[in-house]
């Protein structure tokens, strides 16, 4: 008895020869227990060798591997054939990001993003190692623990309408990540921040769509930090009005 | 390299049930604020004269103003309760290492709405 199949239509774009990408449809072997990227896998071990994608843990961990599936950006290792089957899947490169090559897109943008937001700890003045650890009680590891989860896969950037239509949008993720080191006890860096995060570019120019906490496979909820970030950076404001000499 | 870049559309809105709910939304300002200018009209007509006022009101009563007040309310409806809806992601109020249930934050949102509403309600309704 042969072996059941199922359709996938992917996108194809070769810098070198394609004026614009096109689709490629692939009939490869369907088994229950695989996820989008097995499909893929046995599509450039088995048929063509030329077909370009990123992947690396295919646990859900490395954020690799990001793909809108049938127009919904997911983790193709985390999205199981057997929830499209028989139906065909639409497999493309993450939206909003310039294509490279095939399901491959540009990262600058990204990378330059989350940098400027300086997601690490800040201290003005480091105390000796002879003084020992930061040290954290519960309750402040709670406070920003679940903006930690961020694994970079930008399916929140590819969720977003606002990015789509202008990229300087800092984004969700990189926003999240500022608030998760602003809300850091350790950290001291809220104010060198500021001028990166409180801009039009960045939380004032987020309308609050949601998809990205919808898209998120690592429940970091990013569109709440963007509010959240909102709400901080008014008090703050608010402060800097009512107490001109100490507001911070 | 030669990257290619994708074209929204401008239908995007129109491509998921999230984004144009967003946009219905966005949308119901244009109907608070159609509303608002109306109700400024008001005051002005009552500081203009007892005939020109009463003049508004009878315009006010047309049906094509009814129409547009039962769907400035429904806009304002709809904003308001999926403002509310939306503040336990925004408004973190902590217990410890807990947050207070999203049920909670909202639920003291929609208290303060009902005794506003029913404070002026009872200006309006009481003389």
């Amino acid at each position: 008895m042969s072996e059941p199949t199922m359709t996938l239509e992917v996108l194809r774009y070769h810098p070198e020869q394609d004026q614009a990408p096109h689709f490629q449809t692939y009939e490869v072997v369907y088994r229950e227990d695989w996820v989008v990227l097995d499909a893929l896998c046995y599509i450039k071990d088995q048929m063509d060798g030329t077909l370009s994608y990123r992947w690396s843990c295919r646990m859900g961990v490395c954020g690799s591997c990001g793909m809108m599936i049938n127009g919904v950006p997911k983790l193709s290792c985390a999205t199981f054939l057997k929830d499209y089957y028989p139906a065909p899947v639409r497999v493309e490169p993450l939206a909003n990001f310039p294509i490279e090559r095939d399901l491959v897109i540009v990262l600058d943008d990204f990378m330059h993003k989350l940098t400027s937001v300086k997601p690490w700890i800040i201290r003005e003045a480091d105390k000796p190692l002879s003084e020992g650890e930061y040290s954290q009680t519960p309750a402040e590891l709670a406070r920003y623990k679940q903006f930690t989860l961020c694994i970079n896969c930008m399916l929140c950037y590819a969720a977003c309408p606002v990015y789509a239509l202008d990229t300087h949008f800092l984004g969700p993720a990189a926003i999240a990540l500022a608030q998760r080191y602003n809300l850091d006890s350790r950290d001291q860096g809220r104010q060198q921040r500021k001028g990166v995060i409180a801009s039009h570019e960045a939380i004032w120019d987020c309308t609050y769509v949601g998809e990205c906490t919808t898209v998120c496979p690592a429940n970091v909820d990013p569109a709440g930090a963007i509010q959240q970030a909102k709400l901080a950076s008014s008090l703050d404001w608010v402060k800097g009005v009512l107490m001109p000499w100490g507001g911070r | 390299m030669n990257p290619y870049h994708r074209r929204v559309a401008p239908t995007w809105w129109l491509s998921q049930r999230t984004y144009f709910l967003f946009i219905v939304r966005e949308l119901t300002s244009v109907f608070i604020a159609a509303y608002l200018m109306l109700f400024l009209l008001l005051l002005y007509q009552l500081s203009v004269g007892r005939e020109a006022y009463e003049a508004y009101l009878r315009f006010l009563a047309t049906p094509g103003m009814l129409v547009f007040h039962v769907l400035a309310l429904t806009a304002a409806l709809f904003h308001t309760l999926t403002w509310f809806n939306l503040l336990p992601n925004i408004m973190v109020v902590r217990y410890g290492e807990n947050r207070v249930p999203a049920i909670i934050v909202a639920g003291v949102n929609y208290a303060a709405w009902m005794a506003v509403s029913i404070f002026i309600a009872w200006i309006v309704f009481s003389r």
